[in-house]
């Protein structure tokens, strides 16, 4: 799905978040919201995703506009930093959340969701799991379950807050890889948000740099960093 | 330190926090001795009271009519006040903990109003706002509807005083686990009601219990504002601990101290419920608390 964001931009009380920002990312792309923190790139996704609103501009998925679609209707498939797993749901249920949530007429029947449920804990290669507890999981098990419960509404586009901020070293790297695969096997419009230069600059196909509430520039990894835009893009990016 | 050998065995073997075996025997000795003279004799002395005269002069005292009339009065207080709290608290936990909005800090402070004002200013209030004098209460009286000296009065004052225990209970465990799960389920298409019931209520369902017993035992107990707004007629508004009272001043301390100790079982009922409810899901208990 093709994401185009105008001049929006988001006020907290007398902080702007987000001065008006614009940015188009293209149907199928995996984009890295890159910055340090405050500057306005969780906001930026979360006004994707319909967890918050903008205070003015708009939003259009695919040229229509979305600016006013409630979270439900967006179908954005979410993973929360810390991965927000329902702590008294074993992993199954979990995934399968998404699909009892829907209106009965379009709810899978039991065998289908059970199906459906085991498939994408292949997928996130980790098919025994299913009825285990969140607090029984390691970090990066817990991080692929989340993905798997995004996945699982068949989502528009897949968003990402930080998704390998809470994991160490050895896990982030084999989970970006799995990140990778996942995006290309899915083809879904991913963008996720990192604080982590080498993360966006590895993974991403179109790196945002941004700082203090503005884009400081979008490019490809390898043309941010041959002509970083800023001085700020120069310093963040340490080149 | 030449001689300093390190192929011994270390001489201490406790851990920083851990007390020494004389200290921890004079803190257990202690609070030992402290819950003897505070709780367990007291409740000991009232039923030694209530059975001074033999069981049966104790039960013969429950079953006349006024006692009767007091324990299900009582029992009626706790059925409508404790549920109507259970979802007031909620609600307002729910409010001050999911939501961002000006004055949370005044709302905070008013919930606890009830813990820092005196009951028996609060029975006041309410005999002031609709006692037949003023200009509800006498329109409520007029069409036949008497607040103050009658039930609702009685579940008005007993809502009051216990408002705190389902809200106080629900807001640090709320504010400790976040709004990510609610939101999360919200992202995966679910209504705010749906979340309510599959996410929140799950995740707070022993603070809420907790805080309906709590509540519970107040609602049964509560003497001070009650007495104030029910007028005490007996058979009629009075409650048990504002008939325990009655009692013991004309010296029938059988009575008193035998309706007393069935305030007191009903509490240790309560108690043991949810000692019981925890010891049958400490498995979930634990995969709830963790994570």
């Amino acid at each position: 799905m093709h994401i185009e964001i105008g001049e929006i931009s988001k006020q907290f009380g007398t902080t702007a978040a987000l001065l008006p920002v614009s940015l188009a990312i293209p149907s199928g792309a995996l984009v890295a919201l890159l910055g340090p923190s405050g500057s306005g790139k969780t906001t930026l996704l979360r006004i994707l995703g319909g967890l918050e609103f903008p205070t003015a501009g708009r939003v259009l998925f695919d040229g229509a506009d979305a600016t006013n679609l409630t979270v439900q209707e967006r179908r954005a498939g979410f993973v929360f930093q810390s991965y927000a797993l329902f702590r008294h749901m074993t992993v199954f249920d979990n995934i399968a959340y998404g699909l009892n949530a829907r209106p009965r007429a379009q709810r899978p029947p039991r065998d289908e969701m059970a199906r459906r449920v085991t498939k994408l804990l292949e997928l996130i290669q980790l098919p025994d799991i299913g009825a285990r507890y969140p607090s029984q999981l390691s970090g990066g098990q817990r991080q692929r379950v989340a993905l798997a419960r995004a996945l699982a509404i068949e989502p528009r586009m897949l968003l990402l807050d930080e998704p390998f901020g809470a994991l160490d070293a050895k896990v982030r790297k084999e989970l970006r890889q799995g990140l990778r695969d996942i995006h290309d096997t899915t083809g879904l419009t991913t963008v996720f948000v990192t604080h982590d230069q080498d993360e966006a600059m590895e993974l991403a196909d179109l790196v945002v740099v941004m700082s203090m509430g503005k884009i400081e520039q979008v490019g490809k990894p390898a043309d941010i960093r041959a002509r970083p835009a800023t001085p700020f893009v120069r310093e963040f990016i340490g080149v | 330190m030449s001689n300093t050998s390190f192929t011994g065995s270390p001489t201490r073997f406790r851990s920083a926090t851990e007390e020494s075996a004389a200290a921890r025997l004079v803190m257990i000795v202690f609070a030992f001795v402290g819950l003897t003279i505070l709780v367990f004799a007291p409740l000991v002395a009232v039923f030694v009271v209530a059975l001074a005269d033999g069981v049966v002069a104790s039960l013969k005292s429950l079953a006349t009519r006024d006692a009767r009339d007091a324990i299900r009065l009582t029992l009626t207080i706790a059925a409508i006040s404790v549920p109507l709290n259970a979802i007031f608290g909620v609600a307002a936990a729910w409010f001050i903990t999911k939501f961002d909005f000006r004055g949370k800090a005044f709302l905070i402070t008013l919930i606890d109003l009830p813990f820092s004002v005196s009951l028996v200013v609060a029975g006041l209030c309410i005999v002031l706002m609709f006692g037949t004098n003023s200009f509800v209460g006498g329109w409520l009286v007029a069409n036949g509807y008497p607040i103050v000296f009658a039930l609702p009065g009685i579940i008005l004052a007993t809502m009051f005083v216990t408002f705190p225990f389902v809200a106080r209970e629900l807001i640090p465990v709320m504010i400790e686990q976040g709004r990510a799960e609610e939101e999360a389920a919200l992202t995966l298409g679910a209504s705010g009601w749906r979340v309510f019931f599959t996410v929140t209520l799950p995740n707070i369902r022993w603070a809420l219990l907790y805080g309906v017993l709590l509540c519970n035992a107040r609602a049964m107990g509560e003497f001070g504002a009650v007495a104030v707004v029910s007028g005490k007629i007996r058979g009629q508004t009075a409650t048990m601990p504002t008939t325990i009272e009655m009692l013991y001043q004309e010296y029938l301390s059988v009575a008193a101290f035998s309706l007393a100790a069935v305030l007191a079982m009903l509490a240790l009922v309560t108690l043991l419920l949810k000692t019981a409810l925890e010891i049958r899901h400490a498995d979930q208990l634990a995969t709830t608390r963790r994570a």
